[in-house]
């Protein structure tokens, strides 16, 4: 089952992704976006991890698109925008994209994922699910309202204060490929709060910047007027 | 997510039930129509009462009488009738219109406003999918429903249909910011995102909904009410339908089920941002009468079956107060008259914004200042003591408030075995 919507979701995601390359129309481009963009949220369902998923809902899908659309909407001149690619630039576009993927491949091939469903499968118990665990869980252990099988917020809000559960209780009895610490939280990383709001901070700054940018104009406008 | 998680949970009342033997299957397959069939009552349900009370409150108001032939003397079956008229209705797409996207944009707007119910708890443990984020993940799917609009608006090849979904979208961009500001203040004072988690911590008596925990929760409740109207388009905010002056806005080039589709997932989302409401602040499923839920609980445990009648009950309440937030709705409507769209960005940009974001500071400081003032975190009992935490070292066993709520028991008990281990060996180093 879980296998059948994976291939679901992930030609979903691909065929999307290239009706958005193939096509002129630039709404339908979005809206090709908005197909691709929902089944890499279903494959983050389907790996478990929910709160991506959402996030990905509601950043990409429902925020980064509808202002995409929003701005065709503004900005067009005619009733329905289209786009055409030159063959210089459809040239440039594809030795850049042949490269990511190349980059990507051999990313994927080099990792060992014997090793990696193993290690996944030791930590099962615990809150990080890989879908490895998905596939292996039994059913019976489904009760009268199935537990959540991707509880990855709790998880994800206490790796941001730095207090790792996966790593601390479930890797702690392997063998010395964990850096050496052994039980409890001490010498795991101080969290993810700096860099978040160091990053926060900084689109804020982004934010202000663009919005002065975009008044100062209108400014120098009236004074010219 | 499991894919199996609608059907396991039916398959394996049946299995324990045991009264009509199935295979694994055919019972899945059961569970999937039951399950469909119960979420498709809820998105269906709603608009077919909502459309009558919407025709009959706004004939009221108006000193009119409303419906009152089709189905009996009050009109009650008027929105079948509506609904009939509607079906005989031509599927026309304007010879302007960018036709894929024209048709397609009404099921984007229904698939949006429908599996937001998944994530809905009805009451205790009767929910489809339950999970810890179940609050984003419910107000990311809503969020959807934008984006049909917008395409819907700009697939018509009409300037009405455009200026309509420009709104709509401006609209909806802005009001989600004061949105998720104040559906984070109950989350706040509960601690989870977990919506049956924030429904179960409101038993007992009425002073424990999160509306009353402090002075911020009860103003962020009216300022996420009228930040719901807005998010569903519903006047004074319905700039994107404004008749008066766009025809029909982002719907005037739809016609027959298509154009209700429209009316249909706006009457759903109108019954899923009220119930969503009377979870996070008014008690969710619980009646707010202790005696009362105290002597439902005692006499369910003590009857066949009556565990899962009193989950029935608990639906029935939350069905209650959402069903009163919806007149409250409709009552706005028909007694409010339309702002202007500047007047619209104006409410949410200027005050709805920074106040949600001074309640949100309210309430995350509240706690702080009645531990230096009064000595514990919130005027009545500590909104953790409410939680079915049993079993834990050193505690008492469970209060029989919540002793029915066997589900988010477990659940607790389960995280928190993970959450004591987990300090312990912290604090054992």
């Amino acid at each position: 089952m879980s296998t059948v919507l994976f291939v679901i979701y992930a030609l979903a995601a691909s065929g999307g992704a290239l009706a958005v390359v193939l096509s002129q129309n630039v709404v339908r481009m979005a809206f090709w976006l908005v197909i691709s963009l929902s089944s890499v949220a279903g494959l983050f369902f389907l790996l478990g991890a929910d709160f991506v998923g959402a996030t990905q809902l509601l950043i990409y899908v429902g925020g980064t698109v509808v202002l995409l659309i929003f701005g065709v909407m503004l900005t067009s001149s005619g009733p329905y925008g289209t786009i055409k690619s030159q063959p210089a630039e459809v040239v440039q576009a594809g030795i850049i994209g042949m490269a990511f993927l190349a980059l990507v491949a051999s990313t994927v091939l080099s990792v060992n994922w014997e090793a990696n469903e193993v290690r996944l499968a030791h930590a099962n118990d615990h809150a990080e699910h890989g879908h490895v665990h998905e596939v292996s869980e039994p059913e019976s252990e489904q009760g009268y309202n199935p537990e959540e099988s991707g509880n990855t917020t709790r998880s994800l809000g206490t790796a941001l204060l730095g207090v790792r559960f996966d790593k601390d209780l479930s890797l702690e009895s392997e063998d010395g490929s964990n850096h050496g610490h052994t039980h409890g939280n001490h010498e795991v990383s101080a969290g993810y709060l700096l860099p978040f709001e160091i990053v926060s901070v900084h689109l804020l700054v982004v934010l202000v910047g663009a919005a002065y940018l975009a008044r100062a104009k209108r400014r120098v406008d009236v004074e010219n007027a | 997510m499991n894919p199996f998680l609608l059907a396991t949970s039916i398959e394996n009342w049946i299995d324990s039930a045991s009264f009509w033997p199935l295979s694994v299957l055919p019972a899945a397959v059961w569970a999937a129509i039951i399950h469909t069939t119960l979420v498709g009552l809820f998105f269906g349900l709603p608009a077919f009462v909502f459309i009558w009370a919407e025709r009959k409150v706004a004939g009221r108001i108006q000193d009119r009488l409303g419906p009152t032939r089709v189905g009996g003397r009050f009109g009650w079956l008027q929105s079948l009738a509506d609904g009939v008229k509607l079906i005989q209705k031509e599927d026309l797409a304007p010879n302007a219109a960018d036709v894929m996207l024209f048709r397609l944009a009404p099921y984007i707007v229904v698939i949006a406003a429908f599996s937001a119910f998944m994530f809905l708890p009805f009451s205790a443990g009767l929910v489809a999918v339950a999970m810890d984020a179940g609050l984003f993940i419910a107000l990311a799917v809503l969020s959807l429903e934008v984006l049909g609009i917008v395409l819907a608006g700009y697939a018509s090849g009409s300037k009405w249909s455009l200026f309509g979904g420009m709104r709509e979208a401006a609209q909806m961009v802005s009001y989600e910011v004061p949105l998720g500001i104040t559906v984070v203040i109950p989350v706040v004072v509960a601690g989870t995102l977990n919506l049956g988690e924030i429904g179960a911590l409101q038993s007992g008596g009425i002073q424990n909904w999160l509306i009353f925990s402090s002075p911020f929760t009860f103003l962020a409740f009216f300022v996420f009410f009228t930040v719901t109207l807005a998010s569903n388009k519903r006047a004074p905010f319905d700039l994107a339908e404004a008749e008066s002056e766009l025809v029909g806005g982002f719907h005037t080039e739809y016609s027959g089920m298509r154009w209700s589709f429209f009316f249909l997932a706006e009457y759903a989302s109108m019954f899923f941002v009220s119930a969503l409401g009377a979870i996070l602040f008014l008690g969710g499923w619980w009646t707010g009468f202790s005696p009362l839920d105290n002597w439902l609980l005692s006499t369910a445990q003590s009857s066949v079956g009556g565990d899962y009648l009193l989950r029935v009950f608990g639906m029935k309440i939350l069905m209650v107060k959402a069903a009163i937030l919806v007149f409250v709705q409709i009552w706005i409507r028909w007694t409010l008259p339309r702002l202007r769209i500047d007047q619209v960005m104006t409410t949410c940009l200027k005050y709805l914004v920074p106040m949600s974001c001074f309640l949100f500071l309210g309430a995350v400081i509240w706690p702080l200042v009645l531990a230096t003032t009064i000595g514990q975190t919130s005027i009545w009992s500590p909104v953790g003591d409410r939680m079915p935490r049993s079993r834990r070292s050193g505690e008492p066993e469970v209060s029989s408030e919540v002793e029915g709520d066997e589900t988010a028991m477990n659940r607790w008990n389960s995280r928190d075995s993970l959450v004591t281990v987990g300090l312990s060996t912290g604090e054992a180093e």
